[in-house]
């Protein structure tokens, strides 16, 4: 092809492309002003041009040109016919209101979401899940966390009993929190440690709208050279504000755990009254709400598993699944989760 | 526990530096969590409701259970007032409220504004308040009695005004359970100084051991028992003070001598116990375990039957008290007793643990004995309750006191490094802080190698204290968590944890609920009579559940071997209010009982479906959910996970025959899943009464059929030629097993995939035959296939499908 009909296609593309971004009718009509406009038109000048090309060439480039010429009427003609026919043809148009074919879609139940979210916070930390069983020992869910037999912090943990013992003295239980998972973990694995362990508990408890007898809890772990309560405090914060906005406070207070040491609770600033209190429903006035228990691991679990605690430290926390989901969503009542009305779950089918 | 800030007050001088508010704040922060603050008086109108002093007693002239009282209500005013306590004398220091003021209303409960009127045709100025009208109890027999040196005049909230905190404290720290206790670590938090509460007492001629004998039988069980005698008791009611402080903290008044006992517990934690001495037969006290069989008779009048496991106090003839826990009625302190043995003793918690347990008795004294009180504790409670029974009963304490010892241990120095604190907490905390922190808590400090050491002995009170992060826990409660910094997890990566049998999981979560299957999670214990409708009874694991022995309700008493029942009990419910097309499932596990161990908790995803579909025109019940719409679930299901399932037709109640399925995959041969409709007398029981289909998917059993990279091919590089057509089969041939056959089907280089695009059966055909009209594409990777190649493969196929199923080409 010579070089001045390639100038006839470069023109061509410009024009189709300059006609897709023509919209409205001025728009049409200011693009056939400036393509085909008698006076100054793109093309019409193109035309014009035929006595400035070289002699042998001027037939193919007037023919490429009229083409051209020819060729972008027809378009401007069938655009403005579209527009017509979709606005004005009743028989053509659709009532655009009338409802869709219907896609179904389920959704997860809050308590999933919820659990989901938390697991994800952690999971870019490096945490990583593992799972253990809800039916436990009595030694793994009590005495391997230094919760032996006839010491009163049995009391924080109600517990539902499996109705046989094995060998006349190992007890099967219903686990009452996560924490023996710290023990399982460290049976199988070396640091570095960094698990999380989600999964179901059961408190032998009268349900009422803040007590339920089955939860769902997930356990953090991480133990490694190095780890210090500072870090504990950072990836608390980090989850605090991924699950309750980015301007969260925390608070850590004392408290015991037996497998812990130091113990606390990590309380968030009310982001309801963003702490100021007064009669807020979601903090009761206090400002702060409590979210989870955790603590730096005690020597002696570390120890027990195999490790120098000179060496190793850990922290390890324990979060109530339940406790968020209705924190994050102003749920008044803890017995809606498994009652599992579809009035109660449809209102969590957004996908987040 | 219940702490009053008056009480705190007597021992930290913390007036007025905090709103109480603030205190509790500071408390719940490094000490225990403040539950509640409780106002005392904050609805007592300061100008209205004062202290007042009965000056005159005079009849009333109307009426016989009133009299009109003449009180001083400050230096120069004096008032008269109708008054139906009898027992009022003057010289009493009472509460006195003026018209206007909010009250209780005494016959009511009600509050109230205090109107002055004439009472039987006498003019009142105002009332004396009863407990019950001053919102403190529900006591109305009597005015209060306020104590002798309450100023005349002053707001009643200046002198009986409170705050009481109410405390969760933790289940190794005994010594918080004192006020005493308390203040100490107030006093530690914000820097005041802490004063002991006053002791001494003057002492008689006669020595203690005159009086009585203590033996140990086992000093594990009782480290310690040390006994004073009291002589000279004149029993009464308490002060004024003592009973507001026990009020305070839900403890009920007595009488003198168990009040003090009580106050001293409250504010030391140490719990005392004062036996009337002279029913102690044979002057001897044994502390020994109970026998199989022995009877005590406690001070709450119940018989107990004791065992071995329970430990007493005995004398000569037997128990008289379940140690550490109550007293028996026999030997209490009652309104004849003239001399007391008071007990400060130390028992081993486990012991008084396992005892109150069995007794299914918990008192104020075992709560506080279970958590671990130091023997030293025993010192000071008793001289303080000394002190107090000479100030308060003008007794005499005997000579000494008795104190058997066995279990002395010498406090142990611990040694917390510099090194250390910084290893767990990840920052340093200035040596003099430490050393601060912990003289003010009670600790010995002694600085060792240039600062980098700290010899540390723990105070006799706190037992909890084991190794060195014990300290660094108290170290940096009082330090402040406020000045922890917040860092990130830094040093190695782990290991990647690969659990395929998560992913499969999370996985059909998402695809299920993509499927338009809503996500339930129920109670995981259910009743063996939902498991029996559910379960194939053939099937002996699923039929014989594991049971709990304390179950919240029986209905929750065997923990599931199927999540059917659950399902369908969700079912039923949600129908009763949504008319349409309901798809659920749950994704848990069932708990199949092994011999000797743990359950095996195999996960599954259970789902159930039933109802009219949902259409666009919201019409409901046009066109119902059937066991195709659960088979296309399950199939996309499988094919998501790249999971090959070939399905055959099963008997397995309460799956309806003919209409259920089982899938096996191709790459294990396992089951992998069930299909099917639930038969209509087990929907029933579950009160549904529409066809309703389950889909049951175990996830362990299809993890390792689960194509975790699947085998590549190169996309075709000739088209397919394709061509459909119908054969006739006989009609039990299952129309899978034709299908897999013309997938297998190979002729030369050219290969067949079918699929189905209609069944037919009756008019125009054989009886007893099917039509199946087959869509198969033929593709070779070598060429692109023409007319003849078709027929050619075709002709060998309809051969062998001839020879394999007695099929024939339908024209």
């Amino acid at each position: 092809m010579t070089k001045s009909t390639d100038l006839v296609t470069e023109l061509k593309a410009e024009a189709l492309a300059d006609l897709v971004d023509s919209i409205t009718s001025e728009q049409r009509e200011a693009w056939r002003v400036r393509w085909l406009g008698r006076q100054d038109g793109r093309v019409t000048q193109l035309l014009r041009s035929i006595s400035d090309q070289p002699v042998e060439q001027r037939g193919e480039f007037g023919k490429a040109a009229n083409t051209l010429k020819l060729l972008l009427a027809s378009e401007l003609k069938l655009a403005s016919d579209r527009d017509q026919g979709a606005f004005q043809s009743a028989d053509l148009s659709i009532d655009v209101t009338l409802p869709g074919r219907p896609q179904d879609i389920g959704a997860f139940h809050p308590i999933t979401q919820t659990l989901h979210d938390c697991i994800k916070v952690f999971e870019d930390m490096g945490f990583q899940v593992f799972e253990g069983p809800e039916v436990e020992w009595e030694h793994y869910n009590f005495d391997a966390v230094r919760i032996p037999k006839d010491h009163p912090a049995r009391d924080m943990w109600d517990t539902i009993w499996v109705d046989s013992i094995i060998d006349g003295e190992r007890s099967m239980l219903l686990r009452t929190h996560t924490s023996p998972n710290q023990i399982r973990v460290m049976e199988t694995n070396d640091p570095p440690i960094r698990v999380l362990v989600p999964g179901k508990c059961y408190r032998q408890e009268a349900t009422d709208a803040t007590h339920e007898w089955m939860l769902t809890q997930i356990e953090g772990l991480a133990v490694d050279e190095g780890i210090t309560m500072s870090d504990l405090k950072g990836a608390l914060y980090d989850f605090a504000r991924r699950l309750f906005g980015k301007d969260r406070e925390i608070i850590f207070h004392h408290s015991f755990f037996p497998f812990v040491e130091p113990g606390i609770e990590m309380a968030i600033d009310c982001f309801i009254c963003s702490g100021s209190g007064g009669n807020c429903r979601t903090c009761h006035g206090a400002g702060w709400i409590e979210i989870l228990g955790a603590g730096m691991v005690h020597p002696e679990i570390i120890e027990n598993a195999g490790f120098d605690s000179s060496k190793f430290t850990g922290f390890a926390f324990g979060v109530g699944i339940e406790r968020v989901a209705m924190l994050r969503w102003g749920i008044d009542d803890i017995r809606h989760f498994y009652q599992n009305d579809l009035r109660f779950l449809g209102q969590f089918s957004s996908i987040k | 526990m219940k702490i009053s800030l008056s009480w705190l007050r007597d021992f930290i001088d913390i007036d007025g530096q905090y709103e109480p508010a603030d205190l509790a704040r500071k408390i719940t922060n490094s000490i225990a969590e403040v539950e509640e603050i409780e106002i005392i008086g904050q609805e007592w109108d300061t100008t209205l409701i004062t202290v007042a002093e009965v000056i005159a007693i005079n009849e009333h002239p109307n009426a016989d259970r009133l009299q009109i009282v003449t009180i001083s209500t400050n230096h120069n005013e004096s008032k008269e007032v109708i008054c139906g306590d009898l027992s009022i004398f003057v010289g009493q220091r009472v509460a006195f409220a003026r018209e206007g003021a909010h009250l209780v209303d005494g016959r009511t409960g009600e509050k109230t504004v205090l109107k002055a009127r004439p009472i039987r045709g006498v003019e009142s100025a105002g009332m004396l308040l009863s407990e019950k009208e001053l919102g403190l109890s529900d006591y109305h027999e009597t005015v209060l009695t306020l104590p002798f040196d309450a100023s005349v005049g002053v707001a009643l909230t200046e002198v009986y005004g409170d705050v009481i905190f109410d405390l969760y404290t933790w289940a190794n720290r005994a010594d918080l359970l004192g006020v005493l206790g308390i203040a100490r670590e107030i006093s530690a938090l914000v820097g005041v100084s802490l004063h002991i509460p006053e002791v001494g007492h003057v002492e008689s001629e006669r020595a203690v051991g005159d009086f009585i004998d203590v033996t140990i039988e086992d000093s594990d069980l009782c480290p310690r028992y040390k006994a004073a005698i009291v002589e000279g008791i004149i029993i009464g009611s308490s002060p004024e003070w003592i009973k507001k402080r026990l009020r305070a903290h839900n403890v009920r008044p007595i009488n003198n001598v168990v009040d003090i006992t009580n106050y001293v517990m409250l504010e030391t934690g140490q719990p005392l116990h004062a036996f009337d001495y002279d029913s102690i037969r044979g002057q001897h006290i044994f502390v020994r375990q109970a026998e199989q069989g022995e009877i005590i008779t406690t001070i709450d009048g119940l018989e107990r039957e004791l065992s071995p496991d329970i430990l007493t106090v005995c004398d000569k003839e037997g128990p008289i008290a379940i140690a550490g826990v109550m007293g028996s009625l026999s030997s209490q302190v009652n309104s004849s007793t003239k001399s007391i043995l008071l007990e400060s003793a130390n028992f081993s918690p486990a012991s008084i643990r396992r005892g109150s347990t069995l007794l299914k008795l918990r008192s104020e004294a075992s709560t506080r004995f279970e958590k671990g009180i130091g023997p030293e504790m025993a010192n000071f409670a008793q001289a303080r309750a000394l002190y107090l029974l000479e100030t308060v009963c003008n007794s005499t304490a005997a000579k000494g006191t008795l104190d058997v010892y066995p279990g002395f241990v010498k406090p142990k120095a611990i040694i917390l490094s510099a090194y250390r604190l910084e290893q767990v907490l990840g920052i340093k905390i200035d040596s003099v802080d430490v050393v601060r922190i912990l003289n003010s808590l009670g600790f010995d400090v002694t600085i060792k190698k240039e600062l980098e050491e700290f010899e540390v002995v723990p105070p006799y009170w706190r037992t909890d204290i084991e190794i060195a992060d014990d300290l660094i826990e108290d170290v940096i409660r009082i330090y402040g968590y406020e000045n922890l910094p917040t860092t990130k997890l830094s040093g190695t990566l782990p290991a990647p944890i690969v659990n395929n049998l998560t992913n499969l999981r999370d996985n059909s979560r998402v695809v299920i609920s993509g499927l338009g299957f809503q996500e339930i999670l129920t109670y995981t214990l259910t009743s063996k009579e939902d498991l029996a409708k559910v379960n194939d009874p053939k099937d002996k694991v699923r039929s014989d559940p594991l049971g709990v022995s304390n179950p919240i309700a029986s209905q929750h008493t065997w923990l599931r071997t199927s999540l059917r029942s659950s399902l369908l009990r969700t079912f039923a419910a949600n129908r009763k209010h949504q008319d349409q097309a309901l798809r659920l499932f749950e994704i848990g596990v069932e708990y199949l009982p092994v011999v000797d161990d743990l359950p095996k908790e195999q996960p599954v995803l259970c789902a159930v479906l039933g109802g009219g579909r949902r259409e666009r025109w919201m019409r409901p019940g046009s066109k119902n959910l059937d066991f195709f719409d659960a088979k296309g679930a399950l199939e996309t299901l499988l094919l998501s996970q790249g999971i090959k399932a070939s399905f055959s037709s099963i008997i397995s109640p309460p799956l309806k025959p003919g209409f259920s399925a089982k899938a096996t995959a191709v790459a294990t041969g396992e089951t992998i899943a069930v299909i099917g409709q639930i038969e209509e007398k087990t929907a029933d029981f579950f009160n549904i009464d529409e066809p309703i289909y389950l889909l049951e998917f175990w996830l362990s059993k299809a993890v390792d059929a689960v194509h975790i990279r699947p085998e590549y091919m190169p996309p075709p590089r000739y088209p397919d030629a394709r061509h459909d057509f119908a054969i006739i089969v006989p009609e039990h041939i299952p129309s899978g097993e034709v299908i897999n056959f013309v997938c297998a089907h190979r002729s030369g280089d050219v290969g067949c995939e079918a699929e189905l695009f209609d069944e037919y059966r009756g008019e125009g055909l054989p009886a007893q035959m099917k039509s199946l009209g087959l869509a198969v594409k033929y593709r070779s990777q070598n060429r692109t296939l023409n007319e003849k190649d078709v027929l050619k493969c075709r002709k060998s196929l309809l051969n062998r499908l001839e020879k394999e199923f007695g099929a024939l080409l339908r024209n």
